[in-house]
């Protein structure tokens, strides 16, 4: 059984490559609402963590749970039917198609016509594109990208690309929305205006949200619980406060000379 | 009112196509309306395989095979059905009603093998998907010259010259507004998100191998229908109507004019056809024009002629709401 409520539960995750853990026992449960910060330095293991959890990779052991369904070895399109949507770090927007047609891509819900319709032209088809195109049109908007409805995905600036992305993801229907470093290559001032869009996303459609961020100021304002990974391994986890002072954590991103420095004893450590 | 006037527009490219094809075939002299009607061919075949490389981006060589496959059906049923008159119809309209049955169990069975190839092979990417159905086009060569049943490498001769420009002219628009409507539906999206990201179309929800299939199926039948008319046109079924030269030139006309472009194929194909036949005294060339053409246009201008550009999108129709695109400077 899954926790009762909990829209994304992952348990005892691992991804091995080879001889290479690239994560292990990875466990996480997302409540309806909740805005989770996932972060570790380069390598970690937080985007192995996202692929586990779509189903880029079929995770090696574990299981994963979608709204208390099991999802472990289901394709990427059915998790994300299940109710997992995502975003990539390496922006992978539909480049030739314009920015409507990208979010259209992702409207998947309430779909009834099927090829031979389209051929026909026949009416449930005609009120499926209608209605699908103003879906579209709502997602666009409320990323605050209606002015460029037209435009080429690549045409973008890279902002503008980062945010369609998330209308993109936002217009399959997610009950979870995982967004891989959505503020990268962002300037101080975008990357507060995005994780505020990303809170007032998070109420809009009552989503739970994991993010994957490098800038700490910002995810430890934003976040309400952080998951910390080191090579594979959850190293700590709980509110951004607690986490801060983790002797691990520090140990993690800073070393451990920094630590014998501040003379600050990481528990468990070999001492020398 | 509404339902009325979708189906208007579901109807509207055939009602315009049945007069003007009459026209045609009426100024057109024997020879020339011969030229029409292979050139018609030429772009079902061309906007079919569009379907596969352009719009999906997957990469089929073997589409003379499907072809194969729609003629062999078509011509079976004809010469079967030849001499048979359907009761309460005159001797032409029940030749005509057989053709159509002919065209269409043609296009089924083509579909079939659409399937049976892409069901396994549309999981490969790129050049093993090429290569698949290269081989399976020399397959089906094989299978055809080695089968009493199919005349072996005689093939089935005569065959009732049953190809008209009427029937070629709705054939053309069939496939052309297949190719169009489903580029402006939600699984024509599919595709082409299936072209420009396979990773992020499939974290979409699109299940990309499942549209990789439809479209080859779709793509198959419609090749299907060109072959079944082909051969009724020549009143002669060979597999040497069917091997991979014409695959290449089917693809060599994708290319040219664009990949993920109807327009493109379209224009292609005409012009290639028209040419081929103005270049007679040199169809030994053929393949060394070919590769000249495709080298000069890689050079040139890889995209293609018309790249993925329609002419409806830049000509828009009256009382279409089709948004054109519009260029943004970052």
């Amino acid at each position: 059984m899954t926790a009762p409520g909990a829209v994304l539960e992952a348990r005892h995750v691992t991804m091995q490559f080879g001889g290479l853990k690239a994560l292990s026992d990875f466990n996480l449960t997302l409540m309806p609402g909740e805005l989770v910060g996932l972060i570790g330095p380069n390598g970690a293991g937080k985007t192995t963590a996202f692929n586990a959890i779509t189903g880029v990779y079929p995770p090696s052991a574990g299981d994963v749970f979608v709204a208390g369904e099991r999802v472990n070895g289901q394709r990427p399109h059915q998790i994300c039917m299940a109710g997992v949507a995502r975003t990539f770090q390496n922006i992978r927007l539909f480049k030739e198609l314009t920015a409507l047609d990208n979010v259209k891509v992702a409207c998947h819900h309430g779909r009834k016509a099927g090829f031979a319709a389209a051929f026909f032209l026949t009416p449930a088809f005609v009120a499926d594109e209608e209605r699908i195109t103003a879906r579209a049109e709502e997602y666009l908007k409320v990323m605050g990208l209606s002015h460029r409805r037209d435009a080429l995905a690549k045409n973008l600036p890279y902002g503008e690309q980062r945010r369609l992305e998330i209308a993109r993801a936002l217009a399959s229907g997610p009950k979870v929305l995982c967004l891989d470093e959505p503020a990268a290559g962002m300037n101080a001032s975008e990357k507060v205006a995005l994780m505020e869009l990303i809170h007032r996303i998070r109420d809009q459609f009552r989503l739970a949200i994991l993010v994957i961020e490098h800038d700490m100021r910002l995810v430890m304002g934003v976040s309400e619980r952080l998951v910390v990974l080191d090579h594979g391994v959850t190293i700590s986890q709980g509110v951004p406060e607690r986490v801060r002072k983790d002797p691990k954590v520090i140990e993690a991103y800073l070393g451990d000379s920094y630590l014998e420095e501040k003379k600050i004893a990481v528990p468990g450590a070999p001492t020398t | 009112m509404r339902p009325l006037r979708i189906v208007l527009r579901s109807a509207l490219p055939f009602l315009i196509a049945i007069p003007l094809c009459l026209a045609l075939q009426s100024v057109l002299s024997p020879g020339w309306s011969i030229i029409v009607i292979a050139a018609g061919i030429n772009v079902i075949l061309a906007v079919s395989l569009n379907v596969v490389n352009g719009f999906t981006g997957q990469f089929s060589i073997g589409h003379a095979g499907f072809a194969a496959v729609g003629a062999y059906t078509a011509a079976k049923i004809t010469t079967a059905m030849h001499g048979l008159q359907i009761v309460g119809l005159s001797a032409g309209v029940s030749d005509q009603v057989v053709f159509l049955i002919a065209l269409v169990a043609g296009m089924i069975t083509a579909a079939m093998a659409g399937f049976l190839v892409g069901m396994p092979s549309l999981r490969l990417r790129g050049d093993y998907l090429a290569i698949v159905t290269l081989g399976f086009n020399e397959i089906i060569r094989v299978i055809i010259e080695n089968t009493p049943f199919l005349g072996q490498a005689t093939g089935i001769s005569g065959l009732p010259r049953l190809t008209t420009v009427l029937w070629v002219g709705l054939g053309v628009i069939a496939t052309i507004s297949m190719a169009r409507r489903l580029v402006g539906s939600t699984h024509g999206r599919a595709l082409l998100a299936i072209r420009e990201d396979e990773v992020a179309a499939e974290a979409m929800g699109v299940d990309t191998t499942g549209y990789k299939v439809r479209a080859f199926v779709i793509a198959s039948a419609f090749a299907g229908l060109a072959g079944g008319l082909l051969v009724h046109l020549i009143q002669l079924c060979t597999p040497r109507s069917f091997t991979f030269v014409k695959s290449i030139e089917v693809v060599v006309m994708v290319v040219l004019g664009g990949m993920g472009s109807v327009t493109g194929s379209v224009v292609s194909a005409l012009v290639l056809s028209f040419a081929l036949e103005g270049l007679r005294e040199v169809q030994q060339y053929r393949m060394v024009l070919y590769s000249l053409l495709l080298i000069v246009l890689m050079l040139t201008r890889p995209t293609g002629l018309f790249g993925t550009r329609e002419i409806w999108d830049i000509i828009k129709l009256p009382g279409r709401r089709k948004a054109a695109r519009v260029e943004v400077t970052p």
